[in-house]
């Protein structure tokens, strides 16, 4: 039944990005918030608001009970999570289905199964969906180590089978390091977990982020291309784009379309993100994690395709079939996202939220800003420190670098710090603009004194 | 007498984590760069240092308090 009251259980950009869709589509929308959150842009756009507890995260947009219980008392027959805070969460999923109320997004089986590393894992190799190559079972002698890794190829990732959490990782280049580390790794197993077995997974050096975004309605499944997600500090994004411009168009299309085939196989419903690692020197991808919410970065993807993301999710929630065959969807140019972080750049990114003043705004063909500031709004310190993201789209790639730059000098946001310094100084940088960085770029650029104050 | 200010507007601490020893307690010598709190701010922790050294006086804000930038969070006496 389609959606005709929407509780937005989420804050910020995306609370403001999540009414537009809805009002769009004509639906009634029922902001949540804290009580800091009471004078934020979301709550004055929306045709109601309520109040879903305290400050902390924990005792608001975390709380699954006081959610469920706010869309009850708000009669939204939807939820839409936004990203974070319960967008991935199957117990919040199942609390809304046991009220009767249709969560936006995939069911909490699918949560729970996509959720889990190796279920994921499984699911992908099952689709046809490359992994990275790994041993397939325990090894436990050095023997079995170097033939499974001959048939890897190095450079190899030693781990403790019954490790997790990176513990004990070690990397070997060669046959020879193998032959040196596997002993030491079997002995520190054996001292950490009481298991000396070893897991061997293929290594990839210096590899690129790629991602490729699914839409499904339980039957049907289409992609709208990949993104380029590997300037990361800290592994957070920084800088998205779409498409990938390092990806030749047989590696694009095998990469699109094992994605559809793994959201069929699960009867995906809503909009999905596959996460690959690339390997630039192999062309080779591999599957690392399936996300089951809509993402920060989906505006890249928006701008490429012209397809409205937040609508079409809501969509499909509401029992709609998908509007769009894979052969509608084309993508056109290139476009680049840049996250506006309440951060200090020039002083480790410390967090400097304030009262945001002389705000001003780019405009123009191909530029967009998804945000939530006004001037005189005091930026509460309590949550993330995302602030907007500049979206350029331009007719390629150089275009939209040269736009970014536009853009960003045309954008103001007194009061507070941000990260605009950095994403001029990336727009301005030959790597950058040769699109010759990977997910371990950034921070060595950084630390080697890259970003001048003058920016 | 010297006021340790916040350097970031954020949430307070006096602990380490509920239930650890307060930083400092009145009385307590400090050296210049001793930890007297921990702000919380964007989902990140700072250190707040005492700049000079001195003995504790006493917490101005409160365990958990709400501060802005620039607000008195200790006293460090002579």
């Amino acid at each position: 039944m389609p959606i005709e009251r929407l509780l937005i259980a989420n804050r910020g950009e995306i609370a403001v990005r999540i009414i537009r869709a809805a009002k769009a589509m004509g639906i009634h929308t029922i902001q949540a918030h804290s009580e800091a959150d009471a004078d934020m842009l979301a709550v004055r756009m929306a045709d109601e608001s309520i109040c879903i507890g305290p400050a902390p995260a924990a005792q608001s947009y975390l709380n699954v009970d006081a959610v469920v219980a706010a869309a009850k008392a708000s009669r939204a027959d939807a939820v839409h999570p936004g990203y974070g805070f319960m967008a991935e969460n199957a117990g919040f999923v199942r609390a809304l289905d046991a009220a009767g109320i249709t969560f936006v997004g995939p069911s909490a089986d699918t949560i729970d199964r996509m959720g889990d590393k190796v279920a994921a894992r499984q699911a992908a190799e099952a689709a046809g969906v490359p992994v990275v190559p790994g041993s397939k079972g325990r090894l436990d002698t050095v023997e079995d180590a170097v033939n499974v890794a001959a048939t890897l190829g190095y450079p190899v990732m030693i781990k403790a089978a019954a490790g997790g959490g990176g513990k004990g990782i070690r990397i070997a280049q060669t046959e020879e390091e193998l032959r040196k580390m596997a002993p030491q790794a079997q002995a520190e197993a054996k001292a950490a977990f009481g298991d000396g077995g070893l897991y061997l997974e293929r290594a990839i050096n210096a590899p690129r982020h790629i991602e490729v975004q699914i839409m499904g309605d339980g039957t049907d499944a289409v992609h709208y291309f990949e993104r380029e997600c590997s300037m990361q500090r800290r592994r957070q994004k920084v800088w998205e784009e779409a498409g990938a411009a390092c990806l030749d168009e047989k590696t694009r299309a095998h990469l699109c379309d094992t994605a559809v085939a793994l959201a069929k196989a699960v009867n995906y419903v809503g909009a999905g993100t596959l996460e690959y690692l690339y390997d630039s020197n192999t062309g080779e991808f591999f599957f690392i994690e399936m996300n089951t919410r809509i993402q920060v970065e989906h505006p890249v993807t928006e701008m490429l395709t012209g397809t409205d993301l937040v609508q079409e999710m809501i969509h499909v929630a509401g029992g709609g079939k998908l509007r769009q065959k894979q052969h509608d969807i084309t993508r056109a140019g290139h476009a680049i996202e840049v996250r506006l972080n309440a951060e200090d750049p020039m002083m480790q990114f410390l967090p400097f939220p304030g009262q945001v003043s002389g705000l001003r705004i780019p405009e123009g063909e191909g530029i967009r800003f998804d945000h939530f500031l006004y001037d005189g709004y005091q930026v509460p310190p309590f949550y993330d420190s995302l602030l907007g993201k500049l979206i350029v789209h331009g007719k390629d790639r150089e275009a939209a670098i040269a736009l970014m730059i536009t853009a960003l000098e045309g954008l103001e946001i007194g009061g507070l710090k941000t990260t605009k310094a950095l994403h001029l100084a990336l727009a301005c940088d030959a790597s950058v603009q040769a699109d010759d960085f990977h997910t371990q770029w950034l921070e060595p650029w950084l630390a080697a004194g890259n970003l001048k104050p003058t920016h | 007498m010297a006021q340790v200010l916040s350097p970031v507007p954020g949430t307070f601490y006096t602990q380490a984590a509920p239930g650890e020893p307060l930083f400092k307690k009145p009385g307590d010598p400090v050296a210049e760069g001793d930890i007297i709190g921990l702000i919380e701010v964007m989902k990140t922790f700072i250190d707040v240092k005492a700049e000079t050294s001195g003995t504790f006086k006493g917490y101005l804000a409160e365990d958990g308090a709400a501060i802005s930038a620039g607000e008195p969070l200790a006293e460090i006496g002579a």
